[in-house]
């Protein structure tokens, strides 16, 4: 069968060459569905083992869904890559009009091999890529002009996404994102250094073309159904109102919030940026990406007088979210709004991960706090929690690296850590910083088995939250059902859908969306087994790549610093993930 | 009745009035639809709404060489697709862009105000009212 309404075509684009070929290949979609479960052989086709992360052979791969367009809320692109940040698989997920544009251009899949010998962007309009010279854009301060310009330079606007790197990713700081549409984010594992690397400053895919639906009285109804939900659920409503950061006060009562890189997980100022605060004193807009009707995304607008002109003001939109609140407010000791979303635009406009970027400045404050650094190493910036000038001026020094501390930084915290001392508190998991969770040991396994060492894998912050004031899960049914969850998860992102989602996309209303989608049938057992295959495949690509398994280290600070489960046991949590290591392998 | 952009800063840009309107069209995709959301020159700024405002003269039925855009009672126009020629002054005449063009037929493609999109706009942003009450 060859069902127009599934994705099919895979886009091959040569940087070294300045070359492109487009290849039907449905049978990959058919089998793999799409998202990751596509790029994941993608991935393995195309990127040679051992390989250097800035080799050009290291590939980029995107790639939407089977429901991709069709259905609310399949609204992501994974991208995958071998990761410069750690070094192993890279896996990234974002919005905006990223996943509808690459279907509207035709594709399912977008592959970038290669590098180019002059800076680029790419410009992909339905079949056509053209390779546009770069030269201007490379070294621009501000990567929200980087946008500005393509924007007015290049068709498709309201189809089209843009993604770009700022000057983190020209300089290969590892852990440096890709943008798009302004405030989503490529976010994690350094995809933004891979651009860097091959002089790819900016890709755009913009396409309008059509989908034929059969039956569509069916389609209709499933889509009404699922769409109501979206809009009507109150899980979607809170991520509506407030956003992520309504995340902010409950953790905190939880005593889950970490706090000064993690030497605390509580504070009592933390009234002071929760997502409540921001709305009432910042909120300017609220977006959403393409085909999701909640809009979730929040953008601040903050208004700064100029310090040498009276009444002379300029005023600053500021994406921010949980996570971002997390890394650059609290983990830095800081409950300043003002200061965090000020250091927000510029790591915004430099283009590295907030995530990372908050944990490798808590512990290099720390560290200086410790005396472990000086004015010497941070060439005269006096680091302490809050002092946000200092911290503005230190993104600009990860991003130029004027000196060897800044070149070590600019690799994370591992590095740096390796480098300075104060491994006790680098806060990284498989040389990923952490997420801002210490809901319990599920969350902290969680972070060192996840294939992306991310919450987002297997939601162990949930289960810490769900089984709170219950007698402790065995290593082995906290393992399951960390495997269970992250196993689900790959179907979803096969798909590609925001994971917001995910009490929509029940397994059984999954199976009739596909089949709408012109999939082939698929029951819950069998999505079940393709999720199971596609975790093993990522597992043991990590494992062939050097990851530690069972012996992945966790940070002593972790176990230190009492969570809402008091302080969390090594050897538990080692048996934990020692059953999910032998688990994956053996599936 | 006819559709009515109520007030756009209420648009988050999620296009699901887009979707809709092309799903109508049995289109699964983008192409089929009449109604089309961009941001106003980045999302920052907010979007812009653009679709057919039902003008009680039409300009686009006025360039139409072959009377196959016939004003509509009460505002805009119906397009009789046997009539029509696919010369595309009706795109060039309408200056806020909502004559969108069906490219696999060369045929336009213009807002009929059905209303279909409102039902899928979260946000009240669209809304159908009634000829005399519109200033949108």
């Amino acid at each position: 069968m060859n069902d127009k309404r599934m994705p099919e075509n895979v886009l091959y684009i040569d940087l070294s060459k300045k070359s492109f070929k487009i290849e039907k290949r449905p049978q990959l979609f058919r089998e793999n569905l799409g998202g990751i479960g596509v790029a994941m052989k993608l991935l393995l086709e195309e990127c040679p083992q051992g390989i250097d992360p800035f080799d050009p052979q290291n590939p980029i791969v995107f790639a939407v869904g089977p429901l991709t367009c069709l259905f609310p809320l399949a609204s992501k692109t994974v991208a995958v890559f071998k990761s410069p940040h750690t070094g192993n698989l890279g896996e990234s997920h974002a919005g905006g009009r990223s996943a509808v544009s690459i279907r509207m251009a035709g594709y399912g899949a977008i592959v970038i091999k290669g590098a180019s010998n002059i800076p680029v962007y790419l410009a992909i309009h339905g079949d056509k890529v053209y390779f546009r010279d770069a030269s201007t854009l490379w070294g621009m301060g501000s990567n929200f002009t980087v946008g500005r310009v393509i924007r007015e330079h290049e068709r498709g606007a309201g189809l089209r996404t843009i993604m770009r790197i700022g000057r983190a990713g020209e300089n290969l700081v590892s852990y440096a994102c890709v943008t798009t549409e302004s405030y989503r984010h490529f976010g994690r594992l350094g995809l933004g250094a891979v651009f860097g690397s091959k002089k790819l400053k900016a890709l755009v895919v913009s396409g309008k073309s059509s989908i034929q639906l059969e039956n569509s009285g069916e389609y209709r109804k499933l889509y009404d159904e699922i769409y109501r939900e979206a809009v009507e659920s109150e899980v979607m409503k809170k991520y509506h109102d407030l956003g992520t950061s309504s995340n902010i006060l409950p953790l905190n009562e939880l005593g889950a919030l970490p706090n000064e890189n993690l030497r605390t997980a509580r504070s009592i100022h933390a009234g002071e940026i929760s997502g409540e605060r921001f709305a009432e004193d910042f909120l300017g807009r609220r977006l959403a990406c393409s085909h999701c009707p909640v809009g979730c995304i929040h953008i601040a607008a903050l208004r700064e007088p100029y310090e040498d002109e009276p009444y002379f003001y300029k005023t600053s939109m500021i994406s921010y979210d949980y996570e971002p609140i997390y890394a650059i407010g609290n983990m830095l000791g800081s409950y300043n709004p003002a200061g965090i979303l000020k250091l927000m635009d510029r790591i915004e406009a430099l283009g590295l991960d907030v995530m990372s970027t908050g944990v490798v400045l808590a512990w290099a404050t720390e560290a200086m706090e410790e005396g472990l650094i000086s004015k010497k190493e941070t060439t005269g910036l006096n680091l302490k929690w809050g002092y946000y000038q200092d911290y503005i001026q230190a993104t600009e020094y990860i991003t130029s690296q004027p000196n060897e501390f800044y070149r070590v930084l600019a690799k994370g915290v591992g590095n740096a850590s390796e480098k300075y001392g104060g491994e006790d508190y680098a806060l990284a998991y498989g040389g990923n910083e952490m997420p801002g969770y210490h809901t319990g040991p599920a969350a902290h396994i969680g972070f060192a088995v996840g294939t992306r060492h991310s919450h987002l894998d297997n939601a162990g912050y949930s289960i810490d939250q769900k089984h709170l004031g219950e007698k402790l899960l065995s290593p082995e049914e906290l393992g399951e059902n960390l495997l269970k969850e992250e196993r689900w998860r790959q179907i979803l992102c096969s798909l590609v859908l925001c994971l917001f989602a995910r009490g929509i996309y029940t397994p059984e209303r999954t199976t009739r969306a596909l089949l709408a989608a012109g999939a082939d049938r698929m029951d819950e057992k069998a999505l079940m087994e393709l999720g199971k295959k596609i975790h093993s495949e990522k597992y043991k690509f990590k494992i062939k790549e050097g990851y530690m398994g069972e012996t992945a280290g966790i940070p002593q600070r972790v176990l230190q610093t009492p969570s809402p489960w008091g302080k969390l046991d090594e050897e538990y949590i080692r048996k934990t993930i020692s059953y999910i290591h032998s688990a994956s392998l053996n599936q | 009745m006819r559709l009515s952009v109520i007030d756009t800063e209420l648009c988050v840009g999620c296009q699901s009035c887009m979707f809709a309107c092309a799903r109508l069209q049995k289109d699964g995709g983008l192409a089929s639809s009449s109604i089309h959301i961009r941001s106003a020159g980045g999302m920052e700024h907010g979007f812009v709404v653009v679709v057919c405002r039902a003008c009680q003269d039409p300009p686009c039925a006025k360039v139409c060489p072959t009377n196959a855009l016939i004003p509509r009672t009460g505002g805009g126009v119906r397009l009789h697709l046997e009539d029509c020629i696919g010369c595309g002054y009706c795109r060039e005449a309408c200056i806020i862009g909502a004559v969108f063009w069906n490219q696999e037929e060369n045929k336009p493609m213009i807002c009929n105000h059905c209303g279909y999109c409102v039902k899928y706009c979260p946000h009240g942003v669209l809304d159908m009212r009634k000829e005399e009450a519109c200033k949108g």
